[in-house]
């Protein structure tokens, strides 16, 4: 593949990214995965590369979701130290482990989640 | 006994998040499920979560070499004008309409992973990676 046929699919995946993230407020890395592999990394670069494309993103979302009132900051305090812990170990395992197993198990949460969340209310 | 659930599922999504693998679902799917907090709200508490622990998996793994940047901005020149877009359509849109949208997209990407074939050499290639560090 050219050079400038790559930057485009990668600009335009990244956008999608971009929708995801802005729309649902997650998400982004399911979509930047893949799509990375699609441009050559190995499976391990394309998990740590997908965290520093969403970062930016995210950055931007959040503000947007702050001087709109959509969310409070503090009412995430509950959440980061459990989390900045997790990310740490996390960060840690990220070249270790080989994933598949997890990325399986997390597959069957995530179905049993969207039926769950469809059939609500 | 609901902190230990909260504890819990930051935990996860923390972990999950830092290796890129869609720890933010764990979240929202966390607060808007067990908490019965309203949507949009859950997607902008896991918005502010996602950051540090973000910095923390960029820190670690951008140390250790494993981050492509050229690759990473060019998605990021896509995706930044993007999320603009995607925030209009989130505000435009009902609450209950925008957690079916989530539910679909969880059930399509759980579908997927669940059926994806993973290559072999990927899985080598991944090792050589680890004992290169």
């Amino acid at each position: 593949m050219s050079d400038k046929k790559e930057t485009g699919k990668a600009i335009l995946g990244g956008s999608l990214v971009g929708v995801l993230n802005g729309m649902l407020g997650a998400g982004g890395g399911m979509i930047a995965v893949p799509l990375l592999k699609k441009l050559g990394l190995r499976q391990t670069n394309a998990h740590a590369t997908a965290v520093s494309v969403i970062f930016p993103l995210t950055l931007l979302t959040t503000v947007l979701y702050l001087v709109t009132d959509k969310v409070e900051l503090g009412a995430t305090g509950l959440y980061l130290l459990p989390g900045a812990a997790g990310a740490l170990l996390g960060g840690l395992l990220l070249a270790k482990i080989p994933g598949k197993w997890l990325r399986k198990i997390f597959a069957c949460f995530m179905i049993w989640a969207g039926i769950r969340m469809m059939m609500k209310k | 006994m609901s902190w230990i659930w909260s504890i819990l599922a930051g935990f996860a999504a923390g972990a999950l998040g830092a290796m890129g693998m869609g720890g933010g679902g764990i979240l929202v799917i966390y607060l808007t499920l067990a908490l019965s907090v309203p949507q949009l709200e859950a997607q902008g508490i896991n918005l502010i979560f996602f950051l540090p622990c973000a910095v923390i998996s960029m820190l670690i793994n951008g140390k250790r070499k494993l981050i492509d940047w050229k690759s990473a901005w060019k998605l990021v020149a896509g995706g930044l004008p993007a999320t603009l877009l995607g925030f209009w359509i989130a505000g435009k849109m009902e609450t209950r309409w925008l957690s079916i949208f989530f539910a679909v997209f969880l059930l399509a990407v759980g579908v997927k992973e669940l059926f994806a074939k993973e290559k072999k050499e990927e899985g080598n290639e991944g090792k050589k990676d680890g004992e290169a560090q």
